[in-house]
């Protein structure tokens, strides 16, 4: 805990306050999008927002991998979890993601479907090893952090011979999200998302490296810093930033480097390589479809692909017409302008993916930040 | 005890099997079993004039005062975790819940639902925890209940616990009667009970030297309410932990709270746990653990008593109450920004990345 305690250290969180004010003072407003929702919910939880000035706005990005998740993919996970027989094996974020008509993994396991909760894959696989005459489904999602033990698990499926494991693989490319962002324009041509730089991803980058983010510096002229998940991390980086933009640079810097290597981590790319390759284009909550943004399996391990094993048929995905989770997503509103937030919307009662897991920015708003904004009576 | 039938003759029986035995069926069905069971596990442990009368009921006086009644279920997996098990859980339970009106109980009931194939060598450790936590918290296990389900239908054991205590008439210690200005007090680390626990799940493969801090709370209790007779809430942040019971208190009483995070107590060992797991020690179960709220002018006098008991020693005041119609619990975060502390929405979860 030594390490950590000295990340949320407020003797330095006030040293940084003041030097963040100082270099802010320069009569511009300036947006940073911190793309993790691992930032969203650090910002949140300790309360970085108090120690910001106020024309320093930060902008909830998409890198919320249960957000991102478009419902026809939930729809399908609870065909599969109800109408094959299989148990599904999931990460407990997952368990209460909305699919069509508010159904859930958790309400079909009320009903009598075989979910199962688990912390790695590797206790998917033993699940699969315990149950040989059932069928055991990986629901895998999240960004390239997430990939690399996927990757484990079908190799490791290999090799124990197990014909009873697939995964369902939904994993998603953060690059790809970041310039579907920065991509997007209104129909006067104007960027619909105005920012000034990212807050840049801390496990994402552990592995990917930091030559990913050359791009969005070269082409779209937008710094970024990788920043750890601890408070005065995200101070640090955004310091940077400012001190980016009042430079007028836009560079990669690695705030991080206690943990992400310029190359990242090349055994474990080597190992997404081999299993994985790109699907054409994917579907994101919040950002429509988008070319070359996620992965699916390889032919060679087709074996272990729950989308080629089971036939999945799902009705017509909808979301509510109401919930505002893209737009969200892409920054371009604040949970508060969402009709459904705090009212038909909660932690509780989940309508968008976004109220779902601790990391969304409704959720992260509602939950520590709601005393803020909220002047209703609550109490009953 | 209710259900048990005559009583057999000891004569040709052979005593109960603690090593090696197993709960049956016929230990719930009312026959000689049932009641050589009773007699054998039960009342011998728990050792009292009241109970070794064998009537249905438990007939008693008790000291002048308001009756404060009180019951609790347990149904924790695992059944023994570092630093106690299911029994004395169930006995600290119930007379820590009658102790948060700032009474004192004398009596509790038992009520024992088995699943056919409990060890009784387990049942034995169990029963005999509950007589030893029994007797540390003053009170009398006086009439129970025994009943057995198929296997399959039960977690092993669930056991149930009521209680009656006596509180002064002067003394008035309730959920809503917290007041702007009040100062809120706990008498020691966070989250203990519940990371000891959580170490011992099958799929959370963790070790730690943390014990459960189960423990009486009566005596803890009595001190308090002598010195400071006018404390307005006591609650034990169980289920839910410090955040659950706070946004309980707020709404019952009407009011706003504000935490340091800075001033709460919680062990390296439970915030490491806690880092790895994704969870908030705030969330996490305790089980020997109160919060008191008392008018601020005591609230140093008050934490004076619990320092000098053994069970408050780490003691602290860690906020206080506001006027707030929303009734919000929110924390002066450790790093110098204010958040929320909300109510906790469906399970406490592991994060993912």
């Amino acid at each position: 805990m030594k390490y950590i305690e000295e990340f949320r250290n407020a003797e330095l969180a006030q040293g940084l306050s003041v030097a963040i004010k100082a270099e802010a003072d320069s009569g511009r407003t300036y947006r940073f999008m911190e793309f993790c929702g691992g930032h969203t919910h650090a910002l949140a939880r300790y309360g970085v927002e108090d120690l910001l000035p106020k024309k320093v706005h930060m902008i909830h990005g998409p890198g919320c991998p249960v957000c991102v998740l478009p419902v026809g993919r939930v729809d399908e996970a609870i065909a599969l979890a109800t109408g094959h027989d299989v148990i599904l094996c999931t990460y407990a974020d997952l368990m209460r993601v909305p699919g069509t008509k508010y159904e859930s993994l958790i309400k079909a396991r009320s009903k009598g479907a075989d979910v199962r909760m688990v912390y790695s894959t590797m206790d998917a696989l033993k699940i699969a090893q315990d149950n040989p005459e059932r069928e055991v489904v990986f629901f895998a999602i999240g960004f390239e952090t997430t990939t690399p033990p996927t990757a484990v698990a079908i190799k490791q499926a290999q090799v124990l011979g197990l014909k009873n494991f697939t995964v369902y693989c939904n994993h998603v490319l953060t690059p790809a999200a970041m310039r579907a962002i920065l991509g997007t324009h209104t129909l006067t041509g104007a960027p619909t998302v105005i920012l000034d730089g990212f807050v840049g991803p801390a496990h994402v980058s552990a592995v990917i490296g930091t030559e990913p983010y050359e791009e969005f510096t070269r082409d779209y002229r937008k710094p970024v810093v990788i920043a750890g998940f601890e408070p005065l991390d995200v101070m640090q980086s955004i310091l940077q930033l400012i001190r980016q933009v009042n430079d007028g640079r836009a560079e990669v810097e690695n705030e991080y480097a206690r943990a992400v290597m310029p190359e990242g981590n090349v055994k474990a790319q080597n190992l997404v390589a081999e299993v994985f390759e790109h699907r054409d284009e994917f579907s994101w909550r919040g950002l429509g479809a988008v070319a070359l943004s996620a992965l699916k399996i390889r032919p060679e391990f087709s074996d272990f692909d729950a989308e080629l094993r089971f036939t999945v048929v799902v009705g017509n995905p909808k979301e509510n017409k109401l919930c505002e989770c893209g737009p969200i997503l892409r920054g371009e509103k604040k949970p508060v302008e969402c009709s459904l937030f705090g009212t038909s919307c909660t932690p509780d009662n989940p309508m968008g993916a976004c109220m779902v897991s601790s990391e969304g920015a409704c959720a992260a708003h509602w939950t520590y930040g709601r005393f803020r904004t909220s002047t209703e009576t609550e109490s009953d | 005890m209710s259900n048990r039938g005559p009583k057999p003759s000891q004569r040709g029986t052979r005593p109960l099997d603690v090593k090696n035995g197993r709960v049956d069926m016929s230990h719930g069905a009312g026959g000689r079993a049932m009641a050589q069971l009773i007699e054998e596990m039960f009342v011998g442990a728990f050792d009292n004039d009241l109970l070794k009368r064998e009537h249905d009921a438990a007939m008693f006086r008790l000291p002048a005062g308001r009756v404060v009644m009180s019951t609790d279920s347990f149904v924790i997996s695992p059944l023994f975790f570092p630093g106690g098990n299911i029994g004395s859980l169930a006995v600290h339970g119930t007379v820590n819940d009658i102790s948060m009106a700032g009474a004192k109980p004398y009596y509790l009931t038992a009520g024992f639902i088995l699943e056919e194939g409990f060890a009784l060598s387990d049942l034995a450790e169990i029963v005999k925890s509950m007589a030893a936590a029994a007797k540390d918290a003053g009170v009398m296990i006086v009439t129970g209940d025994t009943k057995v389900v198929e296997r399959g239908h039960g977690d092993g054991i669930y056991i149930n616990t009521a209680g009656v205590g006596v509180v002064r008439d002067d003394i008035d210690i309730c959920g809503d009667l917290a007041k702007p200005g009040d100062k809120i007090l706990i008498n020691g680390t966070l989250g203990d009970h519940g990371v000891a626990v959580m170490s011992k799940r099958e799929n959370l493969s963790f070790t730690t030297a943390l014990k459960s801090d189960s423990q009486s709370l009566v005596d803890l209790v009595q001190d308090m309410v002598g010195a400071v007779p006018n404390i307005h809430v006591l609650r034990d942040p169980t289920r839910g932990g410090l955040a659950a019971t706070l946004n309980e208190i707020a709404n019952q009483s009407g009011v706003g709270i504000e935490l340091v995070e800075s001033t709460i107590p919680v062990r390296p060992e439970v915030k490491s746990a806690c880092e790895l797991l994704g969870l908030d020690p705030l969330y996490v179960a305790n089980e020997g653990k109160l919060i008191a709220i008392c008018p601020a002018e005591q609230a140093d006098a008050l934490l004076a008593v619990m320092k000098a008991h053994p069970k408050g020693r780490d003691g602290a005041i860690v906020g206080e109450v506001l006027e707030d119609s929303r009734c919000f619990v929110r924390m002066k975060t450790q790093l110098g920004g204010t958040r929320m502390v909300d109510w906790l929405a469906g399970e406490q979860l592991p994060r993912i990345c």
